[in-house]
């Protein structure tokens, strides 16, 4: 018998053919980190000469609420007032999802039985499909007269109805992602409370909400996240006055929506459209830095 | 006080108060999440009984007449259609084969906690700046101008890492035994991809794949500045209206147009509108998760 023996190959092309496939895989896996950094780069690219205008101050941009981009005789340029905003919806949809958001989470995952939370499951998810522009017109036409008619404020386009709107549109995923971390409690802990005793109230409340902590909270800030990124659904929802809102029922701009109802009428390249790129690149960072906090909290949970 | 063995069993106040606290809590978190449904029902009900005066096939074919205050939506229809089959053409692949990498090739160390990130950061970034980044990229730096060609383009790196995760997730779910015994029988790595591995995830694929439609039809940030535009002259009854280097009219910015923009329309029509882009989308999305549940229901493994 001889000790060596050829191997029987397979033909070139189909050596090569699935290298080359291999190559292309590889070149469709970093395509992730090319397109954030494209998005960085492009946006940040038309941004960038704004910054070297003398008449442009990073500073006013940032704590000046005055803006006029469109003023004949001086252009300011601040967006405080959008911050501010963009914060005041934001959290007040936090402030309405975020308790029914969990309070969902743990009926569906430990209150109700399999074919109920099945259909809520569905049910959900066909929640958070329905458009934001859609959420955006359903504020415009139903909530606002419902806000007038309730509240007696002029106008039903306002932090209220923007928040409401907001809150709506981030229940379904806080809701999917606080069942997650409840369900990734492992089922020994359960086990344990049921042995000694503990009601599911007790169970939940004692034992779930501590282990589950670092997940629900990933579910709170992916909502965050969600709320200042939402662009369509505020802009029709919250009115267009620029300044800083002092109650519920105040219209505001958010950073999004200012950038969704100006970009159109700025024309390319003047200061005008440069600002409004650099609220983008603002924004970026935000909802980069949120979605980063998520991220590192949700992995802290795999490595326990 | 109440310890000897045959009252062991009986409820004390505490187990009574105990219970009842626990049937409290049971309400309130069902009333949590009835209220999160009920009233979000009552208002889709409330957008169908508004719509109903126009809801008519007529309503889906027509084109709109009288500037826009009258007629139907077919351009609109046929726009989001475009669009989302263009987008998805691109982002489809691309996300499939990344998750192919992610899944199956890549090992753990911090060039692929990069990539893994990377998606995270991509799925988070704001639909807006999306926007931005296809007016910057597409229309002025690669000169596509104002076109279907960048609007797609734009949803399709907005759905791309979405479909990378669904896919991934696909991709997991496949027993590594499966792809153990290929090995075992000499194939390589791509062979065990293309012949065990794709075969038994493509169902999970599809459905990823199809709620990335919906959610391609929904969108209204990232269209509005690379293609879409407010109005635009189709024949009625065309049935493929645009060039790849027109701009359309989408469903989503016509129901924006309707409600913001145009004075004086026929009270229905945005409704009608809204309710045939939700109902598109939900429609879709049914079929998506009916597609995972008769799935589930008839697994091989």
């Amino acid at each position: 018998m001889p000790t060596t023996r050829r191997r029987s190959s397979r033909p070139a092309w189909a050596v090569l053919g699935e290298r080359g496939f291999e190559v292309l895989i590889y070149l469709c896996g970093i395509s992730a980190i090319v397109f954030v950094l494209g998005i960085f780069f492009f946006v940040f690219k038309e941004a960038f000469p704004v910054l070297r205008n003398p008449d442009f101050h990073l500073g006013q941009f940032l704590f000046s609420q005055e803006w006029y981009p469109t003023s004949e005789v001086h252009k300011r340029y601040g967006v405080l007032a959008m911050i501010a905003g963009t914060f005041s919806v934001t959290a007040l949809a936090m402030v309405i999802a975020v308790p029914f958001g969990l309070g969902a989470a743990i009926y569906l995952s430990e209150f109700c039985g399999g074919k109920m939370r099945e259909t809520l499951k569905i049910v959900i998810e066909l929640l958070a499909a329905i458009p934001s522009v859609v959420w955006g017109f359903i504020g415009l036409t139903v909530m606002s007269r419902l806000i007038v008619r309730f509240t007696g404020a002029p106008v039903g386009v306002n932090v209220l109805n923007g928040g409401i709107i907001l809150a709506l549109m981030s229940v379904p995923i806080i809701v999917s992602i606080a069942e997650d971390a409840l369900k990734a409690v492992p089922d020994s802990f359960r086990e344990a409370g049921i042995a000694l005793g503990a009601t599911r109230w007790q169970l939940v409340w004692r034992v779930l909400l501590p282990a589950a902590r670092t997940g629900l909270l990933a579910a709170v800030l992916l909502g965050v996240a969600r709320g200042v990124g939402e662009t369509m659904a505020v802009l029709m929802a919250t009115g267009h006055a620029v300044h800083i809102p002092h109650s519920l029922l105040d219209s505001v701009r958010t950073l999004t929506a200012n950038i969704a109802a100006e970009l159109g009428e700025a024309p390319a390249g003047s200061d005008h459209y440069q600002v409004l790129f650099l609220t983008g690149v603002l924004l970026f960072a935000l909802t980069f830095a949120v979605n980063l906090a998520a991220d590192l909290v949700v992995r802290g949970i795999r490595r326990k | 006080m109440n310890s000897s063995p045959e009252n062991l069993f009986t409820e004390t106040p505490q187990v009574r108060r105990k219970l009842r606290q626990e049937t409290c809590a049971k309400w309130v978190f069902a009333s949590m999440a009835g209220l999160m449904i009920i009233p979000l029902l009552l208002i889709l009900g409330y957008l169908v009984q508004r719509a109903w005066p126009s809801l008519s096939l007529g309503f889906l074919l027509d084109v709109p007449t009288h500037g826009m205050r009258d007629g139907g939506v077919w351009p609109a229809f046929v726009g989001t259609i475009y669009l989302v089959f263009l987008s998805l053409a691109v982002s489809a692949p691309i996300g499939i084969l990344a998750a192919v990498y992610l899944n199956e090739y890549a090992r753990d160390n911090w060039f692929n906690r990069i990539i893994n990130l990377a998606v995270i950061n991509l799925a988070g970034v704001p639909s807006i700046v999306h926007a931005l980044f296809g007016l910057g990229a597409f229309v002025y730096a690669a000169r596509f101008g104002c076109s279907i060609v960048s609007a797609s383009l734009t949803l399709a790196i907005m759905t791309l890492p979405v479909i990378i995760a669904s896919t991934r997730e696909a991709l997991a779910s496949v027993p590594r035994s499966f792809r153990e015994a290929c090995w075992n029988v000499g194939a390589t790595r791509w062979q065990t991809i293309r012949a065990v591995v794709l075969p038994n995830a493509i169902s999970g694929i599809l459905t990823g794949i199809i709620l990335q439609v919906s959610r391609a039809a929904g969108e209204t940030a990232p269209i509005m500045f690379t293609g879409a535009v407010f109005f635009k002259a189709v024949q009625k009854g065309a049935i493929l209206p645009y060039s790849l280097t027109d701009q359309c009219m989408a469903l989503s910015m016509h129901l924006f147009t309707l409600a913001t923009q145009v004075p004086d329309v026929k009270e229905s029509i945005p409704f009608a509108t809204a309710v045939v882009l939700m109902g598109s989308v939900l429609l879709v999305n049914t079929a998506a998760i009916g597609l995972r549940l008769y799935l589930r229901a008839h697994k091989k493994w």
